[in-house]
């Protein structure tokens, strides 16, 4: 098997300041990776600067493509890498609001990956918004309702819907669960449990939060200003943390 | 089919003036298809801890952990991952799931992960589930909610759900009465009548009596301990 | 006259706005940025079309300056009456005779000639605008021709309304390439954007400036299953009778009665002139216009 995505030493700086250094790593079709760390560890530095929103000062971002494999998205042209951001790609923000036109309905929110590669048929843009409605758990009849109407869980649900939509292969998440009620993230959670297996999707999951990353990700990644400080598979990383620092984020997490 | 040689595990602990705290030296056992082998000693003598090494879920720092043909101390986590969906089964003292999840999808998902259909994989779920006394009305029900016997009871239902040619069982009789205890030590025996190669802790001395063909007292393995 | 330089705008000022016409009109559909000038009006009166036919004005041209159709309302009237001042070229009301014609939210029912230029007054040339208000961000989809989001806005018109209901300022795409505001004409007007004629867009306060050449090819945006259609009032005028050109509808009384009548003044009389009547009209007398 190939990997489906391959980091290599990516550097990302904020003048002096390291962002993220030398972050090496492979993704292969199917896995889950999370990435955890506090605030200011250079998780979302990394996140988006693999995503492609920022642009890194050294490094490769490989990504399988499907017509001429293994290409590097950092030195692709501007149109092809966000060709991949509506296709292959999905970027799930920590802020429904951020990832939804507020001001569109529901459908169109879903729908308007499906217009950008060149759906042109009301009715089958319609029924295919419907459906993934359904998948994420909103009801039918909200399809024209706008999001500012909808409840933060809700929201954060379409969010996943509109990105799902286009059957991506990678899917970026930047604290999917974050600011949510307890009940709500669990509801979350195995909503995307269940997409991950049912898509085959290969995700990546920055989070600070270590029972998302238990219940989700194959394999874990524990940042530390901006160097990754330890990796390998989530529970073996939780259950017997090698890094000093991992040990000091296990044992800082509340029991209840 | 579970061959462990030259094993040891220490503990650093970092945080706490990186005390070094060995916990398994030069730990070595085979366990081959169709037996059963016990893991015997004091608390606190490494039972657990040389289970989860062989699971994956704790880091072996020497030696060689080979189930099947993956050596676990030296596997890629993808490795570790495809070698738990297929070859390596565990049935833990707790149960860790999605919160929300029915009790007969819980036991059935890890039919799903190696392909199974999903009406097949139901039906095994609800066969195991009435064999081990779950009522039928909490199938649809999350098992978080359930009482200690029960969600035990649902962790063994998932453990032996699929066929794993390896099985690791960490107390599989605890907290149970004697009805259900003597449905989970038949279907050890079944698993072992199929091939399985199974490793348990038991502290439930008939049971293991009764399933197990050798007991491993991890002691040997303890540093400081070993007499 | 001498007061002025011709038609107002400096020599060095209109040779800008040139180059800036003829760039769009390399690049059809393209919003081409321009050093937009103070004008004697408020912006939102025309200020971007009034500075595109000062640049394009010959001191022999005819103008004819209308909106919404019509020759006669204020913002034609004043705008005619700039250009008599500044320019000192001659006026027409008759689509026909004119050289160059500025319009606000209308194209003439009688087609143009190659002979002809049409100014648009824009008001926001930026299609996307209301789906996208970056404009750092739109300026990179038209660039990268990622015009999915434009079809968001019709998606959203039908399931609203069960129809695409944007009835102006209706997104074409142009050449097959850049997706276009025509501007607020009606949708009725869409398909007259194929013309012999060249058309220029002014947009004053937004800066920008866009073109079709004669003959571009002018598509409007659909859906496979909901297809555009220029839709006009179910109605003849009801001075002159015409069954094809655009009507506004007039209230005439506290009674609630209403009627219908051509859009363009124009054309309308020129059709009573030929002895055509509508329902409610009258025969034409040449004192009564």
């Amino acid at each position: 098997m190939t990997p489906l995505f391959q980091v290599k030493e990516l550097t990302k700086f904020y003048g002096n300041r390291i962002g993220c250094k030398d972050v090496s790593f492979d993704l292969y079709p199917g896995e889950v990776m999370g990435i955890v760390g506090e605030s200011g560890s250079g998780k979302s530095t990394l996140l988006n600067c693999m995503a492609g929103h920022l642009t890194p000062d050294a490094g490769e971002v490989l990504f399988d493509t499907r017509a001429d494999g293994m290409r590097d998205t950092v030195s692709m042209s501007e149109p092809e890498r966000r060709m991949l951001g509506r296709t292959d790609w999905a970027f799930v923000h920590q802020h429904a609001r951020d990832g939804l036109r507020m001001g569109v309905s529901a459908g169109g929110n879903v729908g308007e990956r499906l217009m950008a590669v060149g759906a042109r048929h009301y009715g089958d843009i319609r029924e295919q918004a419907i459906d993934w409605l359904g998948r994420v758990e909103i009801n039918a009849e909200r399809v024209d309702d706008r999001p500012s109407a909808f409840s933060g869980g809700m929201q954060q649900r379409l969010q996943i819907a509109r990105n799902l939509v286009t059957g991506p292969r990678l899917v970026f998440m930047d604290e999917p669960t974050g600011g949510l009620d307890v009940s709500v993230q669990a509801r979350l959670l195995d909503l995307l449990r269940g997409l991950v297996r049912e898509m085959g999707l290969s995700a990546i999951i920055v989070t600070h939060d270590l029972a998302v990353v238990r219940l989700l990700a194959d394999r874990l990644m524990v940042m530390k200003d901006g160097h990754v400080v330890e990796t390998g598979l989530t529970d073996q990383v939780l259950d017997d943390p090698q890094h000093g620092y991992t040990q000091l984020l296990v044992s800082s997490v509340l029991q209840v | 089919m579970i061959e462990i040689s030259g094993v040891s595990k220490s503990f650093v602990l970092h945080n706490q003036g990186s005390a070094v705290i060995p916990v398994m030296q030069d730990a070595a056992m085979t366990v081959a298809p169709g037996e059963c082998v016990a893991l015997v000693g004091a608390s606190g003598a490494g039972k657990s801890t040389l289970m989860r090494m062989i699971y994956g879920n704790y880091l072996a720092n020497a030696g060689q952990i080979v189930v099947g043909d993956v050596d676990v101390a030296q596997a890629e986590p993808r490795e570790i991952l495809a070698l738990r969906r297929e070859v390596l089964g565990y049935v833990s003292q707790f149960l860790r799931v999605v919160p929300r999840v029915a009790t007969i999808d819980v036991v059935a998902e890890p039919l799903l992960q190696v392909g199974v259909d999903g009406a097949a994989a139901r039906a095994r779920a609800e066969e195991l589930l009435r064999r081990l006394n779950i009522p039928e009305r909490l199938w649809s029900l999350s098992p978080t909610t359930f009482s200690g016997g029960e969600q035990q009871r649902v962790n063994i239902a998932r453990g032996f759900a699929h066929s794993f040619p390896a099985l690791l069982l960490d107390e599989p009789t605890a907290s149970l009465d004697a009805t259900n205890r003597e449905v989970v030590l038949s279907l050890i025996e079944d698993a072992k009548a199929r091939g399985a190669a199974i490793v348990g802790i038991f502290h439930d001395e008939a049971a293991r009596e009764r399933v197990c063909d050798r007991e491993i007292d991890v002691t040997g393995f303890t540093p400081g301990m070993a007499a | 006259m001498s007061d002025y330089n011709f038609a107002y705008l400096d020599e060095q000022t209109k040779r800008m706005i040139r180059r800036a016409i003829l760039k769009g009109l390399a690049v059809p559909g393209y919003q081409v940025p321009f050093a937009s000038r103070e004008m004697p009006m408020p912006y939102g009166w025309g200020t971007g079309g009034v500075q595109v036919s000062a640049s394009v004005l010959t001191p022999e041209d005819t103008m004819k300056v209308i909106d919404q159709g019509a020759d006669d309302t204020t913002n034609a009237v004043s705008i005619r009456k700039f250009f008599e001042k500044t320019a000192g070229v001659a006026t027409s009301e008759e689509t026909s005779k004119a050289d160059v014609i500025q319009t606000r939210h209308r194209i003439p029912e009688e087609d143009l000639r190659e002979d002809q230029i049409l100014v648009y007054q824009v008001p926001i040339p930026e299609p996307l605008r209301f789906l996208e208000p970056r404009e750092t961000e739109t300026r990179k989809m038209h660039a990268l021709e990622e015009y999915g989001l434009m079809h968001v806005k019709l998606y959203e018109d039908i399931s609203k309304n069960g129809a695409i209901s944007t009835s102006y300022a209706y997104p074409v795409k142009v050449e097959g390439r850049y997706v276009m505001d025509p501007s607020p004409i009606p949708k009725f007007d869409n398909p007259k954007l194929e013309m012999a004629a060249v058309q220029l867009f002014g947009a004053g306060r937004e800066q920008r400036i866009y073109a079709l050449p004669p003959y571009t090819k002018v598509v409007s945006l659909d859906f496979e299953d909901y297809p555009f259609e220029a839709s006009k009032a179910d109605h003849a005028c009801d001075l002159c009778g015409s069954e094809t050109s655009y009507l506004d509808e007039v209230i005439v009384d506290d009674a609630g009665g209403r009627m219908f009548v051509c859009s363009d003044t124009d054309f309308c009389r020129s059709r009573r002139a030929a002895g055509h009547v509508g329902a409610q009209g009258v025969p034409y007398e040449e004192d009564v216009a």
